[in-house]
């Protein structure tokens, strides 16, 4: 059963037609990639997939059940994880209170149980605060835990909003520009950020980039569109070549 | 049948001045963004103006209006440069805590100057000697004569499309350049221009003045801009009008203290209902 | 690393403090020092300590902007003045069903505000609040066989105190202080931060949003059963949207989403309220100028968001003196 099927997925803004019959389908495991000029409704199609847009026809599912129409927040609970195009943290929060609060949704304590402080409060807490510093150092960022998000240098926060992702034990990760704003070691970094976070956390992901170098570099395979509408789809050897793609990159 | 019309005429008088006021929040709005919550105390100023220029030289409508309106103008213009220019890209919540302020500032202000009992707006001539003709008529025709003023200002003129654009992308106008500062600053000064004739009217329809009168008409007339669609002029003259026809009809057929709640009670609707209000477009928040 | 006994500690500490705190005062009263007016002062300094707590959690904590909190006091203390004049039970048991029934009545109202209002966006959920103070303040008008109206709700039977006043603010800042250091005050934190974001980490933020207003309605509707049976004479009058401001204006001063903050202005400008009695306006001229000048220049106000505490005062006072050093004293070493 593929992790996530979109079947015929369009939307309509006013009179913009933005998306139009965007169809895939992603397989535990993968790392694919969904690249197109600006503009083309790259971000439009993940808003759909994580509910913040409702999608003007179409279905989505995630593993069988079909999640379009519900809050962003119920589909974070099916197991997407997102990232932002423009960087959103809890800016004046500190980095390790960005991930506690990732872990909110797989904890139980009542607000009761809360402000008694009763045992459940001590246990959750400890555990998750555990479990915080764990995954930033698996990112070097364990240091960094008492700092304000805003003061962290921008590679840093990339990282950190990667990372509060992962916090959420996400089966399908969508990552939106990644590498925005990154130099080429930087990304270079990214690159294996990436392959390590899909190894370890077993974790498959949906990435929209502009840099090739980190396209080309880790995608198992492609998804082009332009103007809302798929135009190739293959492996990067397969959509280098691809006739349509050069011609909507470069103009005709 | 003599009631209803009665109550037609009043309306027509209330929305009049809700219109006029309305047009002030909803340019704000507009341009900067702002809920601008000092409007309503230039409707006092406006008022307090023509009252102060009416009882000392005994001057006659129309140049009391063109004074009035030129103070509270200036006024405007001023109150967003010292409060609301150095808050242009601070977060809402500050600018309107600053506009809150302000029209706290104002309100106190004029109380602690002029003292808190009412002022009797004496009668006043029309222009020179020729004696004020019915009231309402006036209210209504001077009321027209500015939206119609006020519409080609916007539609036919440079600095009227200096406002459209800056209201739509502030940046892409500054790119383009339109002179982005002065063009909020002509906005806040046509917005209290008006909100000083609605002032005015104001106290001519309802006799007395004191500090705090501008609080409750300003927040109708922001619920008429609201209701209007926030930032489109045509919509706060309709709103406006809406609103006058509904309190009035409150007022007369139920009871007075039930008027509030109703108006209060469409700005609740609305909000919920469409938001953008009955002129408005929906826009979505870029994610 | 967090556990209950690492805490310990500081929860007794900060415990101490409060029954310190409380028998200064008990001793002070029963001296004689005070007379009743500074006791009212006090009281009411206090009151209006507990309602603008309230109003942080629905301003600094949540994030939205909310101008009608005198409305939700105001159901708080008609329901409770109500009651009490309707029935005859024992002293403390009256007291605390009133409480907690002005705020249940009120947090009530919260939600009926609430769940429409909140899916607005700042501008107009602030227009909205002022406009439901204003709508709560005109029913209680217009019920007047029940409210008494404009006249006003007289002759509440005396049930509270100071003593009984400073309990419930202890147990108002300790409810709020142990809610925000929970999961679900982080929730409401993160709402603040960046909707958009909490939702894509997995928060309900509508839920989330209700539930914190809520919560702050009900917290305000304490303290206006509070105000309603010390004061046992209530007027629409009282509740006007001015005093909202007046509220806002303490939170803002004092930092939003900081409740020693709030403490402090609270303190701070019931004094100069009683310094400034005979000059209405010319308080509230200053008010407004700071208010400005703040918004211009440290909107996060007196403490921003963070917190004084007791506990790490010594540390603190440690570590100014240490930078001090470093920085003047290597002329004298």
């Amino acid at each position: 059963m593929s992790l996530l099927t979109t079947k015929n997925i369009g939307i309509t803004f006013g009179g913009l037609r933005a998306v139009d019959n965007f169809e895939i389908t992603i397989e535990p495991g993968e790392l694919v990639g969904l690249i197109g000029p600006n503009g083309a409704g790259k971000t439009t199609i993940f808003n759909m997939l994580t509910g913040v847009y409702q999608p003007t026809e179409g279905e989505i599912f995630i593993g069988d059940k079909k999640v379009n129409g519900k809050k962003p927040y119920q589909i974070v609970r099916e197991g997407l994880g997102r990232t932002f195009q423009n960087i959103r943290l809890f800016a004046d929060l500190t980095v390790i209170e960005n991930i506690k609060i990732a872990f909110h949704k797989d904890m139980n304590y009542t607000m009761f149980e809360g402000v008694f402080r009763l045992p459940r409060y001590w246990k959750e807490e400890a555990l998750i605060t555990k479990k915080a510093i764990e995954l930033l150092s698996l990112f070097n960022m364990e240091e960094d835990a008492k700092n304000f998000a805003k003061n962290l240098p921008y590679g840093k926060q990339r990282k950190l909003e990667i990372c509060r992702a992962l916090a959420t034990n996400p089966k399908l990760l969508l990552l939106d520009e990644p590498a925005a704003g990154m130099n080429p070691l930087e990304t270079k970094e990214l690159m294996e950020t990436i392959h390590f976070i899909r190894d370890k956390f077993q974790v498959t992901i949906l990435l929209i980039e502009h840099d090739m170098n980190l396209v080309m570099g880790i995608c198992e395979r492609l998804i082009v569109i332009d103007y809302g509408m798929i135009i190739a789809k293959g492996t990067p050897d397969e959509i280098k070549t691809n006739k349509k793609v050069i011609e909507a990159y470069l103009g005709s | 049948m003599d009631q209803f019309l009665n109550q037609i005429v009043n309306s027509l008088n209330v929305g009049s001045i809700y219109a006029l006021i309305a047009l002030g929040y909803t340019m704000v709005y507009g341009i900067v963004k702002l809920i601008n919550f000092a409007h309503g105390e230039i409707l006092m100023i406006g008022a307090f103006v023509g009252y102060f220029l009416a009882t000392a030289f005994n001057m006659s409508l129309i140049p009391l209006l063109i004074l009035s309106m030129l103070a509270c103008a200036i006024i405007g213009v001023t109150i967003d440069r010292v409060a609301y220019k150095p808050l242009r890209n601070a977060p809402r919540i500050s600018a309107l805590i600053t506009a809150l302020g302000m029209s706290m500032f104002l309100s106190n202000f004029f109380k602690w100057q002029f003292g808190a009992s009412d002022k009797i707006m004496p009668d006043v001539n029309l222009i020179g000697d020729i004696p004020m003709p019915n009231i309402t008529l006036i209210t209504v025709i001077i009321t027209v004569v500015c939206m119609i003023g006020l519409e080609f200002i916007v539609s036919h003129t440079k600095v009227g499309k200096a406002m459209r654009s800056v209201s739509e992308d502030r940046d892409a106008a500054r790119l383009m350049g339109v002179n982005v500062d002065k063009t909020i600053s002509l906005t806040f000064a046509i917005g209290s221009a008006l909100g000083a004739v609605g002032g005015v009217l104001y106290a001519l329809n309802y006799g007395n003045l004191e500090p705090y009168m501008g609080m409750m008409p300003g927040l109708k007339a922001f619920v008429a801009a609201v209701l209007g669609g926030i930032g489109i002029i045509p919509g706060a003259m309709v709103g406006g009008f809406a609103i006058g026809i509904i309190e009035t009809f409150v007022k007369g057929y139920i009871s007075s203290s039930w008027a509030n709640v109703f108006v209060f009670g469409i700005l609740i609707i609305v909000l919920l209902v469409k938001p953008t209000g009955l002129f408005g477009k929906n826009v979505k928040e870029k994610v | 690393m967090v556990a209950l006994k690492d805490k310990s500690r500081d929860y007794s500490i900060n415990f101490i403090a409060v029954i310190l705190t409380f028998i200064v005062l008990m001793a002070v009263i029963k001296a004689g020092l005070i007379n009743n007016y500074v006791e009212g002062v006090v009281v009411f300094a206090m009151i209006n300590i507990i309602v603008a707590i309230s109003l942080n959690i629905a301003t600094g904590y949540l994030g939205q902007l909310a101008l009608g909190h005198a409305g939700f006091m105001a159901v708080g203390a008609y329901t409770a003045g109500l009651f009490i004049k309707a029935v005859e039970y024992p002293k403390y048991v009256e007291m605390i069903i009133a409480l907690l029934l002005g705020g249940l009545i009120a947090g009530v109202s919260g939600l009926i505000i609430g769940i429409p209002a909140l899916r607005l966006r700042g501008d107009y959920l602030g227009i909205v609040t002022l406009g439901f103070g204003e709508m709560i303040r005109y029913t209680i008008i217009n019920l007047g066989d029940i409210t008494g109206g404009a006249s006003g709700l007289k002759r509440i039977p005396k049930l509270i105190g100071l003593p009984e006043v400073y309990i419930v603010l202890v147990l108002v800042i300790t409810f709020v202080f142990l809610f925000i250091r929970s999961r679900h005050g982080r929730a409401i934190i993160s709402i603040r931060e960046n909707e958009i974001a909490a939702e894509s980490i997995g928060i309900p933020t509508t839920f989330y949003k209700v539930y914190g207003f809520f919560i702050s309605a009900f917290l305000a509707g304490v303290g206006g059963a509070c105000f309603a049976m010390y004061q046992r004479y209530l007027t629409p009058e009282k509740f006007k949207f001015m005093f909202s401001v007046e509220l806002f204006i303490i939170v803002v001063f004092g930092g939003m989403g900081s409740i020693t903050g709030t403490i402090i202005a609270g303190g701070l400008l019931a004094y100069i309220t009683e310094k400034l009695y005979a000059y209405d306006e010319l308080r509230l001229i200053i008010y407004s100028i700071l208010l400005i000048l703040l918004m211009i220049f440290k909107s996060d106000g007196l403490l921003g968001r963070s917190e004084f505490s007791l506990v790490r005062t010594p540390a603190r006072i440690k570590h100014l003196f240490s930078t001090l050093k470093a920085k003047f004293g290597k002329g004298v070493a």
